[in-house]
């Protein structure tokens, strides 16, 4: 491995952007006559005089995006081991039964007679969403994690609400939460508390008794811990704000170490969310879409956002409806979900099956345990016990080198690795975050050690090399600061 | 069965286990206390590839969707044409699997599309700035709101009452919490109190038609709230846009910018607004900067707003959005261009306006409307939409959506590219027909 | 490293009397090097009157955004435009060009009990 530039795919041409190739004449697509007897138009101070859009022709409009798309990493092409993502195969017979005619182009609004065959898929699916998380209902409507969080936490709202109980403002959240997590809260007009961990990485339980009071609406846990830790104390932990009055919001974004093994109802959780774009292998698509089932025990389940399926049998023929739940806090989005996303989830579950399920937890936990057995020498691991499906090592070794944790992460790119998660969990100094997954083989698994322990080795004999990474990316590192100080947020003209 | 996902063999595992130096993977969990190992899962059981079709094959024949027959529903998700190179792009495993950009030097054409995509949205509303995409446009409404009453610190927004009733559905979800009270005017000329932070339009509103955004910014800004316009991104391509009646802030929801109607979602949430308000603004955001050695990239910029940086200060707690779909979204509005997004704007409006005049000629039937429409109006009809509607499906039509609700024996009617002369024709002589 | 010729504040703050009535108040440097490259600063208008401990402003960084409080109870009678448009000066000279407001401190009194350069020292010796 030198560092030799060795630029991957990047020509001039792939940076000049759709705008400054539009030639005025040149068409990408026909569309059919206007067919019909022209209409009066409306009056002129409507109408807009000119659309600032490009005209390219239809091959330059392929080629461009091609090209762009080469620039990328993605799972179909490289590792990501990218803690509590849960970056695992998408499968392609997801995608594509989600493009069947009868799915993918039927209307949100059709007449339920017309409907039935996509209602019962989300009716199952919501079955198949309880009977895994050990819950009583669940609504299919939140597009993502953090939409369902905050639609978690307005149930707990309306809970206390509707109990008269005004004086529960305060949200509990660990130090070691993800961001969503005080930022949803925060949405739904609570005030957050933070707890700390303890030195073995779990929730402070004797902080916890000080800190519950007549004002606490709930806790909001993440399980396993965003350290890739279970809490062995899980249970008294929902006791203690049980008997403070409050109720146990469950971050299900960990989920893959769980599935089939602990069922969270079953823990105390009075709501949870999964990340069907992580545990369910629905694809990250750069950024989204995914999707945020909202599972919930019985004190809440009149409360979760609307619309929910129900089956109301008619002259013993199978009949699925949709209905608002009777107290529900009311929709989160114009329609019913990221229903694209749930066939793929659909998919899935009913491709593997209860034990299918049961063998990505223990695959999963097996991964990531043997990818901290092998790097624990050189890499700090922050908590010395074992991992679930991830596991947090910290570059503080490599930190006295003079060699940060974003150098790592950097120059495993060169070795066609993407980075972990980097500096989350904030309470871990110089953080990696590292998460297998099930799909990966272990020749995979041997090769992501063998980069590690390679750059390590650079990092004590040639740090530089480190720090000035990555080479063989189509960029080198880029002036974030730039970027920030000075906007530059889309194409201007040139004279501008 | 042996998962095809899961490549680990006996073998594999036994020497994995050997390494970690544990006999087994139960011993894996000793942190879950036994008293809560529940590895029972009432599923049914596992699917070949085939068999999986199958099922889905199965369900989706039970549907009737917008290609099988004519359809003349709307009502925020619109049924246009899908180019063919929009599937084949986004179908890419380079962009459908990566992940979030926030390594750059290896998510180039990621954030060069999201570059280019708030490029031609900010273009296409004539606005000074765009994030990357919110779920969809009744989310972004609800942002939007919330933004508004963030930047001029007042807790009351005012809507005018031809709003979709999705839309408001989802923007008292999001405000009330935050302690902010929304009401609706009946129209524009409402003298807004002192303590309201926005007036939210939607044109074309819910029932098709226009509103008056003459004069509006004007007599919003001087009561010192915010102008917020939801629009519809096809209609862009004749009328006006907001921008030019000095919105503060534009949304609308992008599904009819080449994404299929897929049952309600993934769809995506277009956000622009003014240039003074960009660090206000919820969503992720691409900027254009140099690397190391001058050559250009692109980069997550002002990520301060965001719920990793900031938490529960955060502009919003957006986290996923719905990359792919803006993926879709740019490469549509790359292929229909200037000249394009016209052209499906006129044959919308000429369509429709067509439609109307023969429908108003069947005795019984008059259109609602209190404006221009755009590719939308409500029929008002002799029976309930709903009974209608019924003898269309056994006719293989899909009707209108039954808005008995807002207007009596209302049916809410939608025309695009896709209706074509002869479907329009068939829809008048068989509601002609129908008694 | 910290100045005598001004005082000290717990949220690392400084503030240096210029006249009678008038004081400059910035970050040190201890708070620009935890923040990172500065990028854009954003404070409340000019006239208005703040408490002891009230919230100035926000300096953002491109990984942190970070309150800024007064020092003392007082009124801003001016912000330092150079660095709007250049935050980059809070980095290189956050002690002297990268001032941040001048503001008129109600009691000058208040100013005496906060820490001096030594004591400054001290304390972010104690936070590690």
């Amino acid at each position: 491995m030198t560092n030799e530039r060795k630029i991957r795919n990047l020509a001039e041409s792939d940076r000049r952007l759709l705008m400054d190739r539009s030639v005025p004449g040149r068409s990408a697509i026909t569309f059919p006559e206007i067919g019909v007897p022209e209409q009066l138009l409306p009056p002129k101070e409507l109408l807009r005089e000119d659309v600032n859009l490009p005209e390219l022709s239809q091959l330059e409009v392929v080629r461009y995006f091609t090209r762009l798309s080469q620039l990328n990493y993605s799972v179909d092409t490289n590792f990501y081991p990218l803690g509590s993502c849960t970056m695992k195969y998408n499968p392609k017979i997801n995608d594509q039964v989600a493009s069947i005619p009868g799915l993918a182009f039927l209307h949100p609004m059709s007449m339920e007679e017309a409907s039935q065959g996509a209602l019962k898929l989300l009716y199952q699916l919501q079955g198949y969403l309880e009977e895994i998380t050990g819950m009583k209902a669940v609504s299919l409507a939140p597009m993502a994690g953090a939409q369902a969080e905050l639609a978690g936490i307005l149930t707990i709202r309306a809970y206390h609400l509707d109990r008269k109980d005004h004086g529960r403002r305060v949200m509990l959240i660990p130090d070691s939460a993800h961001g969503t997590n005080p930022s949803s809260a925060a949405m739904a007009g609570f005030h957050v508390a933070s707890i700390p961990s303890d030195s073995k990485g779990n929730i402070d339980i004797k902080m916890l008794k000080r800190m519950v009071g007549n004002d606490l609406a709930g806790i909001m846990l993440t399980l396993p811990t965003t350290l890739g830790l279970f809490e062995p104390e899980i249970a008294e932990i929902a006791r203690i704000i049980h008997e403070a009055g409050g109720l146990v919001y469950g971050d299900g974004a960990n989920m893959n170490a769980l599935l089939g093994q602990v069922k969270m109802g079953s823990l105390g959780f009075d709501v949870m969310h999964l990340n069907l774009h992580k545990t369910f292998s629905t694809p990250h698509g750069g950024g989204g879409p995914g999707a945020g089932p909202l599972c919930v025990g019985d004190k809440l389940a009149l409360y979760i956002p609307s619309p929910v399926v129900v089956r109301l049998d008619v002259n013993e023929k199978e009949r699925f409806s949709f209905v608002r739940p009777e107290r529900s806090i009311g929709k989160v989005g114009a329609f019913h979900g990221n229903f694209g996303v749930l066939v793929r989830a659909y998919a899935y579950i009913r491709t593997l099956g209860a034990d299918g399920l049961k063998q990505i937890s223990e695959d999963a936990v097996l991964n990531a345990n043997y990818l901290m057995t092998r790097l624990k020498d050189k890499y700090d691991v922050s908590y010395d016990r074992v991992c679930m499906h991830e596991v947090v090592l910290s570059a503080r070794k490599q930190k006295e080198r003079g060699v940060r944790g974003i150098d790592i992460a950097k120059r495993l790119l060169d070795y066609g690795f993407h980075a972990p998660t980097m500096y989350f969990p904030l309470i871990v100094d110089e953080a990696l975050m590292i998460e297998p997954t099930e799909t990966e083989t272990k020749e995979t698994l041997d090769d992501f050690i063998d980069a590690l322990l390679a750059i390590d080795q650079e990092t004590m004999v040639t740090p530089e090399l480190v720090t000035g990474a990555p080479y063989t990316t189509p960029v080198s590192r880029l002036d974030e600061v730039l970027a920030a100080r000075k906007p530059d947020l889309g194409w201007k003209p040139l004279n501008d | 069965m042996v998962s095809p996902y899961n490549p680990n063999t006996s073998a594999d595992r036994l020497e994995i286990l050997r390494a970690i130096g544990v006999s087994s993977v139960q011993e894996l969990f000793a942190d879950v206390p036994f008293e809560y190992r529940d590895s029972k899962l009432e599923l049914p059981s596992s699917l070949s590839e085939m068999e999986l079709l199958s099922d889905l094959e199965g369900l989706a024949a039970q549907n009737r969707h917008t290609l099988q027959g004519p359809s003349f529903l709307g009502a925020g998700s619109y049924n246009h044409y899908v180019p063919s190179v929009v599937q084949a792009i986004a179908s890419r495993g380079e962009f459908l699997t990566a992940y979030t950009p926030y390594q750059p030097e290896v998510s180039q054409g990621t954030l060069q599309v999201a570059y280019e995509f708030q490029t031609l949205i900010g273009q296409l509303f004539n606005m000074d700035v765009a994030n990357t995409g919110l779920y969809d446009g009744a989310t972004s409404l609800a942002e939007a709101a919330l933004m508004a009453c963030r930047i001029t610190k007042r807790y009351r927004v005012a809507y005018i009452d031809t709003l979709s009733p999705a839309y408001k559905d989802v923007l008292e979800t999001y405000t009330i919490p935050q302690g902010i009270e929304v009401y609706g005017v009946p129209n524009s000329m409402e003298v807004l109190s002192s303590d309201t932070a926005c007036l939210i339009v939607q044109s074309p509103n819910f029932l098709g038609y226009m509103e008056d955004l003459n004069l509006l910014g004007g007599l919003v800004h001087k009561t010192g709230a915010l102008l917020i316009v939801s629009t519809d991104p096809i209609a862009m391509g004749m009328f006006r846009p907001p921008g030019d009646y000095e919105a503060d802030i534009v949304v609308a929801e992008g599904q009819p910018l080449g994404v299929p109607v897929g049952f309600g979602g993934p769809y995506i949430g277009l956000f622009t607004c003014k240039s003074e308000y960009l660090r206000q603004m919820p969503g992720r955001i691409v900027g254009r900067t140099v690397d190391h050695d001058g050559r250009t990239g692109y980069v997550l910029t002002l990520q301060t707003r965001e719920q990793h940086i900031r938490r529960e200060r955060a502009t919003s707690n957006i986290c996923t959005s719905q990359a792919l779909i803006s993926l879709m979204v740019t490469v549509y509005l790359a292929l229909v261009g200037k000249r394009g997004i016209r052209r499906l704007s006129e044959i919308c409006y000429h369509r429709a306006h067509y439609a109307a005049s023969l429908l108003v000629e069947i005795p019984g039937y008059s259109t609602f409307s209190n404006g221009t429409f755009f590719k939308e109006f409500v029929l008002e009809c002799p029976l309930p939409a709903r009974d209608i509607n019924l003898q269309l499906l056994d006719r293989g039509i899909t009707g209108g959506l039954d808005v008995n609700h807002l207007v009596p024996n209302g049916m809410l009617l939608c025309f695009t590219e896709q209706n074509t002369r002869q479907d329009i024709e068939l829809l008048v002589n068989t509601l002609a027909g129908i008694r | 490293m910290y100045p005598a010729d001004r005082k000290y504040t717990k949220d690392h703050e400084w503030i240096m009397v210029e006249s009678g009535s008038l004081a400059l108040v910035g970050i040190t440097q201890y708070a620009q090097e935890q923040l990172g490259d500065v990028v854009f600063v954003d404070i409340i208008a000019v006239g208005s009157t703040v408490s002891q401990g009230g919230k100035l402003g926000e300096i953002e960084s491109v990984k942190a955004v970070s309150d800024l409080f007064s020092p003392v109870i007082g009124e801003i009678v001016e912000i330092n435009n150079q660095i709007m448009d250049h935050p980059e000066l809070i980095n290189e000279d956050p002690h002297g060009r990268g001032w941040v407001v001048r503001i008129t401190p109600k009691d000058p009194l208040e100013i005496d009990s906060l820490m001096s350069g030594e004591e400054y020292m001290d304390y972010l010796a104690t936070i590690g």
